[in-house]
């Protein structure tokens, strides 16, 4: 399933956020977006959920999701969104619970996701006993659990230390390198999105306007730390964001 | 190494003169406090203290018999209404009333509170009237219930239910409002449906600000308890505290306010053992 974004655009009031955005997302494909603060980027992943509505244009799905898809649009947060009062295998079964998905079956769900995100022997543990990168890896087993088509992914590691990030980074490259999935990957971290995505979208700042697309050819699993091929990518990326966000960070907010 | 384009007659920089006290001493410390801590028994020693206190004032004298009746002699009387098989009458009806009247008013308290936390036009309409009925005391509506409701049981639940109702509806709404919100979109963006989100993440995330509203509810439950019994009824604590006033017998009076504490006491444990039980998860 693809999705397609055609002439994106959204204001608060007078206040214009987005505007004439047109992007396709292939099914297959990470797509990164990266842009100053303030640009709009998490509205636009709020936008292709359906979590909130855009003034101008359209988001729209093309084809089919894969069969036995329960969700086909998924997020993953950067604060985890895990509810402190279930269990690791509990937040899991909590989504797959409305889609009548019990007992063994759900089990052998839950067991799979959890061994893919190497989270088996934690099962039963209570968030707030675990550290924040497992709590993120908690959130991508719930995503995985409902076979989405899309995963939404809103500044997935933003909320962790240098270190988890790249642990995590190696994750989410096995996970997709075992299995490709789609996903747009928003962040203002240009070394997640050089390493992860398939596709780099730079948005200008605020009214958030597409201005460059990159792509990288490098497959994602030749990818790693330190890649000079990559820091090349990630430099250009600055050399075009640059401006952008020392603008953005000049203005005044919440007018 | 001295800068050419220093003025000469400034100072060249010296390092401070070395202190006399060479001696290495401690970092004197100074965080620690503001902590509070629970300690088990201090609690208890406390009640112990005063009772000893006022039993050792009246058997001196120094207080008067008219002004407190003596512990021990209180103890007694305690004992005799115990022994009389009169005390779990009183205490049984009294208890069921309390639970009745508690049951009806948190039950709805809690769903007109979630309503007013989920719905704009529910909360547009109830919570200005919530708080036009919050500060009534209840007390004086009694007479109004005994007319609806009738002078037997029927009034008395009604008072106590509407007494804990309000607390418990403005409790419930503050703490559905608290919900963290990323939760809910978490919900919907999971495709749960309305019904699921309410029972599996706005329940639970409220249930800490319900608790700790039932705790005042509860509290407030008791007292009007009281006021209930103290208007036609044979039996129950209120009845006999009402009785023991009217004839100036302190002892009863202060056996049956005893009672009272130990039933407040009492259903504070309770819920602090369901804090514990059902917020295990919290931090």
């Amino acid at each position: 399933m693809d999705i397609r974004l055609s002439g994106i655009g959204h204001a608060y009031d007078d206040f214009e956020v987005l505007s004439g955005i047109d992007l396709d997302i292939p099914s297959g494909q990470i797509v990164c977006v990266v842009g100053p603060s303030g640009c709009g980027k998490s509205t636009l992943l709020r936008f292709i959920g359906g979590l909130e509505k855009p003034t101008q244009g359209k988001v729209l799905q093309l084809g089919h999701p894969p069969p036995g898809c329960l969700n086909p649009l998924t997020y993953i947060f950067q604060d985890f969104a895990l509810l402190p009062w279930r269990t690791v295998a509990g937040n899991v079964s909590l989504v797959l619970e409305d889609h009548g998905i019990r007992g063994s079956e759900a089990r052998a769900t839950i067991s799979d996701v959890l061994a893919r995100t190497k989270l088996t022997d934690f099962a039963q543990a209570l968030p707030k006993q675990l550290s924040g990168g497992m709590k993120q890896r908690v959130a991508i087993a719930r995503a995985l659990a409902v076979r989405p088509a899309v995963m939404l992914m809103d500044e997935p590691l933003s909320a962790l230390d240098a270190q988890t990030r790249e642990l995590l980074m190696d994750d989410l490259i096995d996970l997709w390198t075992r299995q490709p999935f789609t996903a747009v990957y928003v962040t203002h971290n240009l070394t997640e999105a050089v390493r992860l995505g398939h596709r780099v979208v730079i948005l200008s700042r605020r009214p958030g306007q597409i201005r460059e697309v990159i792509e990288i050819e490098k497959p994602l699993c030749d990818r790693g730390f330190g890649d000079p091929d990559l820091d090349a990518a990630q430099r250009q990326l600055w050399q075009l964001m640059r401006d952008e966000a020392r603008a953005a960070d000049a203005e005044l907010i919440g007018v | 190494m001295s800068d050419p384009a220093l003025p000469s007659d400034r100072p060249a920089p010296v390092a401070p003169p070395a202190t006399p006290l060479a001696q290495p001493r401690a970092v004197k410390f100074r965080g620690g406090g503001f902590a509070p801590r629970s300690r088990r028994w201090v609690g208890v020693a406390v009640f112990v203290a005063l009772i000893l206190f006022a039993e050792w004032g009246t058997r001196t004298g120094w207080i008067s018999a008219l002004t407190l009746p003596k512990p021990s002699d209180v103890f007694d009387t305690f004992r005799e209404l115990y022994a009389s098989g009169l005390l779990f009458k009183h205490l049984g009806l009294s208890l069921s009333r309390l639970l009745v009247g508690a049951a009806i008013g948190v039950s709805l308290g809690i769903s007109v509170g979630v309503l007013i936390g989920l719905f704009s036009y529910i909360r547009s309409g109830l919570v200005p009237l919530v708080a036009a009925i919050f500060p009534i005391p209840k007390i004086a509506l009694l007479p109004l219930f005994v007319i609806w409701f009738g002078i037997g049981e029927g009034s008395k639940y009604a008072l106590i239910a509407f007494g804990t109702f309000t607390p418990t509806v403005v409790a419930t709404y503050g703490a559905v409002d608290n919900v963290d919100r990323t939760l809910i979109r978490m919900g919907q963006s999971f495709g749960l449906s309305w019904w699921s989100i309410v029972r599996k993440i706005v329940l639970p995330g409220a249930m800490p600000g319900i608790l700790s509203g039932l705790r005042i509810s509860l509290a407030i439950a008791i007292i009007l308890l009281v006021a209930a019994e103290m208007l036609g009824a044979e039996y129950g604590i209120g009845a006999y505290i009402l009785e023991a006033g009217s004839l100036y017998d302190l002892e009863r009076l202060f056996a049956g306010v005893v009672i009272l504490s130990t039933l407040g006491v009492v259903v504070s444990a309770i819920i602090g053992l369901i804090e514990r039980a059902v917020l295990s998860w919290r931090t």
